[in-house]
């Protein structure tokens, strides 16, 4: 058995970590999964008690989402449609018991190719802010992520926030899963989507994020660019298997690298659909 | 701030202040159970996959298996047992009941919480609102149909009575109030614990290394090896006890029992897979393409060839009908590897007591684990008591001895009560599963589109022991024509030995991997003839008068036809619906099954002993292990009514293998027909004794007023009888072997003395763009002779196909791979389709009140009727279970629709 702490305050928590190396939790729903018939025996620093680490803000330019928002928050917060997308897959994230607990945050750092909400986060251009004794930064979700179960988080580093730059109020997103059963369902491929467009109707910005087809979940660059344009009626009719060439998809379980690229290709039109 | 393991965390539990002392990242389920021994609270899986052990935190539903202690501190926590207030149910467990939406209970507590925290904030909630809130909560049983009900306040009514009444379960209020008792929810305080290691790789040779000073450094009591076992060999067959409580040398699977560690829990559950005491030589697994060849190393000397046993069957004149043949079609069906997954994992406690040893467990079986403990031990069987717990689902799995024996030898070597609990991802990579085959069959037809013939030939994986593996071998080739009428036959099976877990027994024994196949050359053949699907398989169906492939004319109750004309209405209508074009196309789908009730040309007797007591209650002395089917209430139901009694006069022991006959395996659907039977024997006779105590006539009325018993004119007062050792005043019995005879060298005989029947039809929705198959409707036509509850029928009915449509759709076991509750998918409640259940009750003489069995017949056709639905939407036949997305595209895809 090893240490456990759960320090009341920021402070406290970034001298710990000063201090020593601890496994971080927050939700445990991707803790204890990973500990079934294990003794637990690292140290572990329970953020769970530092309530500046939780619920959602507006500032000035930009949205501050606290990491420990659990889902079942982010779904009762009032926010632009832009979120929707994100919204949509607080919905998806295995059963209500886990987006009562499961934290933003934590599905964030725990780095899972499959992580529901991080395709999301992309599409979002959110921001990661991260905290230590030594200093404070911030790096965006797409540099944050390095692979799978990494990050640039440093162990003595603590995300303090998830920054998520305010849109046009145009912009609309929209989220889909594709899965082999209706809950409790790791995905087989995730797509999200955040669309800007102008008074006409064409897309003056498109974000666009696969999920577990590629150790991190990806934008897709030349997507964006092809969009950009276009009349949001027409978005599905725009999408190419090229567009999805950056993605690396694996066979597991769930599905062989080719239907997920099958998969991300339908998912990408029928998401885009969605914004006629 | 919390920092050391001995703080003491402060919570509220049901409205109580309690403060636990327990390590701060103790589960908050652990907590509960181990802390405050509220064992309502239950663990699936500790994974947050399964939701058995939801509870609400402040109001709100969460995975007690995720939630660390700490994170409860201050915090108000409801568990099951604060549902029920002064002992009484409150609304939403009562409708639980009445609905029937507790089958084996192990989910239910967590069902309860969950649709609690939905129900505090939505009083009138929708179907969808329903799915949504409870969609993190799996059930194995139920197919969720009637706890969507429950849920949603629909109106239920209960009824008393005998048989063919909607009676509540006589065990729901303990599944409903937290207070049933499952494996591992009681065991001594002294009792040490016990961890089985397990092979990490499917072919090995090991040695063991220092194992006294590994069990001294680890602070253990007892490191057990196969050399404290003293006959190491298990298994269902007498004469093949292949597989080894602890394996000696080398081991045949990953999860395969090297050493047993029994001590305190601290140690027994600190040692890791480094510190272990054993060395390995890996070798190269043989598998089901390999394991025949010349090259392949034998699992198990006795079978060089690896071919545990072959069946064989042969009617007719194959090759000569083929000539006369108008029509022929062929197929080759694949099929996975299929976890029972059931919620609760195997577990329990044993006890010596003298010269006796007592297993406390999950079960099955009772009578078959006394015989596999007392063999395994060198004990006289009457050494041997087994005590069944609640079983928390089984399907076939828990047939097989799983924690029994280990326990047994190890309390017996310390005198000192043992217990184990598996982990969920031990438990899936220990236990039999539904054996994989490969199967190809070839059907005729004549010109005027009659059956004429079938070849059908089987192999199946039976992986490193034999298990059930026989029992699946020879079962298969009598039901391998499927429940019609065809004069001439061949059937070869092989059950083949591989380095992969042990297949044994699951809800069918083989029949519904079959079924597969016969189902799709029904199809095929009804097309090649211009016919109706549905009307070629009802001309074709075996009536009564009819010979089966094994030469059996069926006396009576066979009642396929009745159950496909119930079909024809939906049948239309569902033609009517459906969309060939598209991204999103929708068919329909008929499947029919048969199955002989119990054992295959084997002995399979039950007997029940029920006594009445001075004050005027039945005691019923019920052998049946209930474990989720209903036995329980069945066999008082069916007892009831041949005493001319009410239910609610009745208490009971289950199980329990010294106050109980033997009443055999809750298996092959036989405890409603075999031990139903002898439920109704028992009864006959108890009457008997009574009137004639009373002098009263064959059909006298009872009445029972405390411990006055009246008949006819005549009274007696129970309390002036003698009491027997059990405290009976009277006794009846009554005993019942169904009818079989042996099969010849060619499968001829009676193996089976009745079958249940049944024609399913499925409506899906087949994405052909992303290979996603929604099934949106099955209607579930059964002939089960009499339906002696009939919810208790519709709830094997739903289960059995959501069962079905796990294996149809989304479930694959493999090794190594899906050793869990999230990689290994079974259907949840947004997967399920709406149900229609048709009770078709075509007497069987032999059964009680003409009833036979449900279990495993539920299952079998809705996997081939919703691969038929899948041809009917998209012309793209599936040959490959589980159809999952990936494959039903690549399929499409092949065939030019996607």
């Amino acid at each position: 058995m090893g240490h456990y702490q759960r320090p009341p305050d920021l402070a406290e928590a970034l001298r710990l970590l000063d201090a020593s190396t601890f496994t971080i939790l927050a939700g445990g729903t991707d803790f204890y999964p990973a500990r079934v018939g294990r003794v637990i025996g690292e140290d572990v620093l329970d953020v769970t008690a530092i309530s500046a680490l939780g619920g959602i803000s507006e500032e000035a330019d930009h949205w501050r989402i606290g990491p420990l928002t659990t889902w079942s928050q982010l779904l009762a917060t009032k926010l632009p449609p832009c979120f929707d997308g994100y919204k949509q897959a607080a919905r998806e994230v295995g059963g209500v018991q886990i987006q009562n607990t499961g934290t933003l945050g934590g599905n964030l750092c725990n780095a899972s190719p499959a992580a529901d909400g991080t395709p999301n986060l992309l599409a979002l251009d959110a921001v990661v802010e991260l905290q230590s004794a030594r200093q404070l930064r911030r790096i965006p979700v797409a540099r944050f992520v390095l692979g799978n179960r990494q990050t640039l988080r440093d162990n003595d580093e603590i995300i303090t926030g998830i920054l998520v730059p305010k849109l046009r109020p145009s912009a609309r997103s929209c989220f889909r899963k594709l899965g082999a059963r209706k809950y409790l369902v790791i995905s087989i491929v995730m797509v999200a989507a955040v669309i800007e467009e102008d008074h006409d109707g064409r897309v003056t910005a498109a974000r666009i994020a696969v999920g577990s087809c590629s150790a991190v979940p990806q934008r897709l660059a030349t997507l964006e660019s092809a969009l950009k344009g276009a009349n949001r009626q027409r978005l599905a009719a725009i999408v190419r298997p090229e567009h999805l060439a950056t993605l690396t998809p694996i066979t597991d379980v769930r599905g062989s690298a080719e239907y997920r690229r099958d998969g991300a290709l339908e998912m990408l039109k029928r998401t885009l659909a969605e914004f006629a | 701030m919390l920092q050391s393991r001995d703080d003491t965390i402060a919570l509220q539990v049901n409205g109580d202040a309690v403060k636990i002392a327990m390590p701060p990242l103790t589960r908050l389920a652990d907590a509960l159970r181990d802390g405050l021994g509220l064992t309502g609270t239950k663990i699936g899986c500790n994974a947050g996959d399964c939701g058995a052990c939801t509870v609400l935190m402040d109001g709100r539903q969460v995975c007690a298996c995720l939630v660390p202690l700490a994170q409860a501190q201050g915090r108000s926590i409801t568990t099951v047992e604060g549902l029920a207030r002064n002992r009484k149910l409150s609304a939403l467990q009562k409708a639980f009941l009445r609905h029937g939406a507790a089958q084996c209970g192990i989910c239910t507590p967590g069902m309860l919480m969950a649709a609690s925290d939905l129900l505090s904030s939505e009083a009138k909630p929708s179907r969808k609102q329903v799915e949504d809130a409870m969609g993190g909560v799996l059930c194995r049983c139920t197919g969720y149909a009637k706890i969507v009900d429950a849920v949603m306040g629909v109106a239920a009514r209960a009824e008393y009575g005998g048989v063919g009444a909607r009676l509540e379960r006589v065990d729901g209020a303990a599944k409903l109030n937290g207070t049933e008792k499952f494996g591992s929810d009681d065991a001594p305080a002294d009792a040490l614990w016990l961890r089985v290691i397990r092979s990490p790789y499917p072919r090995a040779s090991f040695k063991l290394v220092g194992v006294e000073a590994f069990r001294d450094n680890h602070g253990l009591d007892l490191v057990m090896t196969a050399d404290d076992i003293p006959n190491n060999g298990f298994g269902i067959y007498p004469t093949i006890k292949d597989q080894p409580v602890l394996a000696k040398g080398h081991v045949r699977y990953r999860g395969d029992a090297v050493i047993a560690l029994v001590g305190p829990r601290d140690a027994v559950e600190s040692a890791t897979d480094d510190d272990l005491p054993i060395r390995w030589q890996v070798q190269d697994p043989v598998y089901l393409s390999a394991a025949q060849t010349e090259r392949a190393p034998p699992l198990h000397e006795k079978h060089p060839d690896n071919v545990l046993v072959r069946g064989w069957l042969k009617k007719g004149d194959v090759e000569g009908a083929w000539d006369q043949a108008a029509h022929t079609a062929e197929i080759a069906v694949e099929t996975a590897f299929v976890e029972h997954a059931y919620i609760e994992p195997e577990a329990g406690y044993a006890r010596r007591i003298g010269d006796r040893i007592e297993v406390i467990a999950c079960t099955q079986a009772p009578g078959m684990d006394r015989e596999e403990v007392a063999h395994v031990m060198g004990l006289a069987r009457e050494q041997v008591r087994i005590i069944p717990t609640a079983t928390g689902g089984g399907f076939g799995g828990k047939l097989d001895v799983s924690v029994q024996p280990v326990l047994a030898v190890a309390a017996w070597m310390l005198n000192r009560p043992v217990r184990c609990i598996y982990t969920r991802p031990e438990s899936m990579m220990s236990s039999t599963k539904r054996h994989p085959s490969r199967i190809k069959a070839k059907m005729a037809a004549d010109a005027s589109g009659r059956l004429l013939a079938m070849e059908f030939s089987g192999d199946f994986d039976t992986g490193a022991y034999a298990s059930w593996g026989p029992t699946v071998a020879n079962r298969v080739p009598v039901h391998a024509t499927g429940p019609y009428v065809v004069p001439h036959v061949t059937a070869a099976t092989r059950a083949i030995y591989t380095n992969n877990p042990p297949s044994g027994a699951f809800r069918g024994f083989g029949v519904p991997q079959a079924a597969i196949a016969h189902e799709a050359l029904m199809d095929m053949l009804a097309d090649k003839c211009g016919e109706d699907r549905l009307e070629f398989r009802w001309k074709n169906a075996i009536r009564a008068g009819d010979a089966t492939a094994t030469g059996q004319v069926l006396h009576a109750s066979a009642g396929l036809a009745q159950c496909l004309a119930a079909l024809r209405p939906h049948w239309r209508d569902a033609m009517q619906s459906r969309v060939t074009t598209g991204s999103h196309r929708r068919g329909v789908g008929v499947a029919c099954m048969w199955y002989g009730i119990g054992n295959t040309s084997l002995s399979n007797p039950s007997a029940m002993r029920v006594g009445l007591r001075p004050n005027g209650r039945f005691m019923l002395y019920n052998g049946a292990a209930d474990i989720g089917q209903g036995s329980n209430t069945i066999m008082i139901q069916i007892c009831a009514e041949a005493l001319g009694v009410s239910p609610s006069l009745f208490d009971y022991i289950m199980g329990d293998t010294d106050l109980t006959e033997d009443a055999g395996k809750t298996s092959a659907s036989r405890q409603t027909f075999v031990s139903g039977k002898a439920a109704e024997l028992a009864g006959r006779s108890l009457r008997a004794e009574i009137l004639k105590r009373m002098n009263a006539g064959e059909d006298a009325r009872l009445t029972i007023e405390s411990n006055v018993i009246k008949a006819g004119g005549a009274t007696l007062n129970l309390t002036t009888l003698e009491t027997d050792p059990r405290g009976n005043v009277l006794t009846g019995f009554g005993s019942f072997d169904p009818p079989t005879s042996p099969l010849d060298a060619n499968g001829q005989g009676i193996p089976y003395s009745c079958y249940g029947f049944a024609a399913q039809l499925a409506e899906a929705e087949v994405d052909v763009k992303l290979g996603l198959v929604r099934v949106t409707r099955i209607v579930a036509a059964h002939d089960v002779g009499k339906a002696i509850n009939p919810n208790l029928v519709e709830g094997q009915i739903h289960g059995g196909i959501a069962q079905g449509l796990g294996f149809a759709l989304m479930e694959e076991y493999i090794p190594g791979r899906t050793e869990n509750l999230h990689d290994y998918l079974i259907p949840t409640f947004g997967d399920m389709p709406e149900m229609v259940t048709i009770m078709i009750e075509d007497a069987e003489p032999l059964g009680p009140y003409g009833a036979k069995g449900i279990g495993e017949p539920a299952l079998i056709p809705t996997a081939p009727a919703i691969f038929s639905a899948i041809e009917c939407a998209t012309g793209v036949r599936i040959t490959r279970a589980p159809a999952t997305p990936d494959r039903v595209l690549a399929a499409l895809k092949a065939a030019g629709v996607a």
